[in-house]
């Protein structure tokens, strides 16, 4: 135990004077998580807002055959530029993106609606365009209550009750809650804080051992009458505080930077006061070993530093793949997703954002599961680290 | 003491040391010397615990290396070729660690270094970042950091590698200083003048075998040579390919 304490404090202190290491460990973790997120954020803010208050700048062909119909666009804020020449053109256009939606108004289209027969208008527009499809909606919702009121308006002059044209009247309602929303972009948290936890411990996790390697400290090291596995823990005690204090820096970060954000705006208000961050650190805390234990067996087989870093970067984004499939088909938490580390945190740390109700059970075997999978890993660690072929 | 008996090791095809037996008394200087790949470093680091030997054994002060290799690191100091320091402790802290690994406690510790620290003449860089230090200086911690727990059994992998004449001067005199406290010194070289300035006995090895193991003057007059670097040579050749 004094070997490892004294392996401990030594990894410690030299990891803490090599301030650049240190400073891209720590920094780069728990700041630019918080950065992108807000960029995110942000970004999907500005969209929303602008899609609702934008003036939508609608070219159109035929602008002078329906001045009535422009008329009622520009009241619901799109307002009619220039088209192209003529159709072709407009399709041409549409194709190679230079227009995102055009309206074409026919010249006959005054004529035909004076002879009530349905006067024919062409929107042009790419449905697999995203973006565009969002424009080529509003215009479409726009149009369809002109073609609305148009037929009030002539059922009236008839004599006859416009109500006759809506025999049903859909009210929509959003059973969706505002922490609940949030809960879509904040799942994104859940790799921030695995990605700075495991940035935390990257540097030490390559240095006991690749690094050491390459120095030529590791073969005195080694011819030292301590055990190898007293040497590997140490390291990896080391290690893991140095994950501690990274997801440390990236919950509070997350914790201030959050406040910071117009979350309001997207109808968002998540749960994510100083408990929620407290049982968030508990919550990944298992994790900080298997990650240690992970980075230490990976860079245990390469050869070099550059290799530890090359193979560690991987390492980096494999905790991103079963986040990344579970929020594709959008599963809820199960009891088996349970035991699979970083899976089960993520759903468990978005159900607490959520405000929903966390499962004990589920905890209990998130903790325990990832807790097995770091023992593991730290026992092959230790063997590994017996082997002769450690010194390449 | 240390005593090698019929070491064979092998990596995949190559076979590093072929049956090597040799004995390194107390109180005296023994030089392991051989042609670069001969074997000398395997060898070593057999005796330093970091390889286990396909077949044969090998023992410090009677602790068998594999059997009871923890004990048997406790009974020596080792500089492994090219050894490195962290380059963030200071040389002080360097020595420091290795002292402490070692078992002694902290006040022992602040002894010790300090001793060795003047012993080796190190004062002037001892609290200085070893990053930075020249090759010299690096080997002179790492000798340090090998002596700090007075081990009875020192073995040093091609110490004087990248020194200058003034550097390798101070460590034949700390060589001879060893020995003449009884300790027992093994060191490896390629260097034949080096090793015939030091040694009481001298093991040459080659191609994985020993070619001849016997004094200064012995291996004159087994080789029939009073050129030191002739008897080397001859004794290399008398090592044949199996």
């Amino acid at each position: 135990m004094r070997t490892v304490w004294i392996v401990f404090v030594k990894e410690i202190i030299d990891n803490l004077r090599d301030r650049r290491t240190l400073a891209s460990a720590l920094i780069m973790g728990p700041v630019f998580g918080p950065l992108l997120f807000a960029f995110v954020i942000n970004l999907s803010i500005e969209k929303s807002l602008e899609d609702v208050e934008r003036t939508l700048e609608l070219p159109v062909i035929g602008e002078a055959n329906a001045p009535n119909l422009l008329r009622y666009l520009a009241s619901r804020n799109i307002d009619a530029i220039d088209g192209p020449e003529d159709r072709e053109a407009a399709i041409d256009a549409v194709t190679t993106g230079a227009h995102d939606i055009v309206l074409v108004i026919p010249e006959r289209f005054g004529d035909e609606l004076a002879d009530t027969i349905p006067a024919r208008v062409e929107l042009v527009s790419d449905q697999a365009n995203t973006d565009a499809d969002r424009e080529a909606r509003r215009v479409r919702t726009a149009l369809y209550a002109y073609n609305q009121e148009l037929a009030g308006i002539r059922l009236s002059a008839r004599g006859v009750n416009p109500m006759l044209l809506r025999p049903i009247n859909i009210d929509e309602i959003d059973v969706s809650t505002a922490s609940g929303r949030s809960a879509i972009l904040l799942g994104m948290m859940s790799y921030f804080f695995i990605f700075a936890t495991l940035m935390g411990g990257m540097y030490l996790a390559i240095d006991a051992t690749a690094g050491e390697r390459e120095r030529g400290s590791l073969e005195p090291l080694l011819s030292l009458p301590v055990t190898r596995d007293q040497l590997i823990l140490g390291k990896i005690a080391a290690t893991c505080l140095y994950m501690a204090l990274s997801l440390c820096l990236s919950l509070s970060s997350f914790y201030v930077a959050i406040r910071f954000l117009p979350l309001e705006q997207l109808g968002m208000t998540p749960n994510f006061g100083p408990a929620v961050v407290f049982a968030t650190f508990l919550l990944f805390a298992p994790f900080i070993l298997l990650g240690a234990a992970l980075m230490t067996l990976v860079a245990s087989f390469t050869k070099s530093y550059r290799e530890a870093q090359t193979w560690l970067s991987v390492v980096l984004v494999a905790p991103t793949l079963p986040i990344l499939i579970v929020s594709i088909l959008t599963l809820r938490p199960k009891l088996e997703f349970m035991f699979i580390p970083s899976l089960s945190q993520h759903l468990l740390l978005v159900d607490m954002v959520k405000n929903e109700p966390v499962n004990s059970l589920h905890v209990l075997i998130s903790v325990l599961s990832t807790l097995f999978f770091g023992a593991l890993l730290t026992l092959i660690c230790a063997r590994l680290y017996r082997r002769e072929g450690l010194l390449g | 003491m240390i005593r090698v008996e019929g070491i064979h090791k092998s990596f995949g095809k190559v076979r590093a040391v072929r049956g090597v037996s040799f004995d390194a008394p107390d109180g005296k200087i023994t030089g392991l010397l051989g042609p670069n790949g001969a074997g000398k470093s395997t060898t070593l680091r057999v005796l330093y615990t970091v390889l286990k030997p396909d077949s044969g054994s090998a023992s410090i002060d009677g602790i068998d290396v594999v059997g009871d290799s923890l004990r048997a690191r406790q009974r020596m100091g080792a500089l492994p070729h090219g050894s490195g320091l962290y380059p963030h402790l200071t040389a002080r802290e360097n020595v420091a660690y290795f002292a402490r690994l070692c078992g002694l406690d902290k006040a022992e510790v602040d002894d010790r270094v300090d001793d060795i620290v003047r012993l080796l003449e190190i004062e002037d860089f001892a609290d200085r970042r070893s990053k930075g230090f020249s090759q010299g200086q690096r080997t002179k911690v790492s000798l340090a950091r090998a002596l700090v727990h007075d081990p009875q059994n020192v073995l040093l992998d091609e110490p004087s590698n990248g020194l200058d004449v003034m550097a390798t001067r101070s460590l034949r005199h700390l060589i001879l200083k060893l020995k003449d406290s009884g300790r027992c010194v093994l060191f490896s070289s390629h260097v034949m003048q080096e090793v015939a300035a030091l040694c009481d006995d001298i093991c040459i090895i080659a191609k994985g075998q020993v070619a001849i193991d016997d004094s200064i003057d012995g291996i004159r007059e087994r080789t029939g040579s009073e050129d030191l670097e002739e008897a080397f040579v001859r004794a290399i050749q008398l090592v044949g390919d199996e």
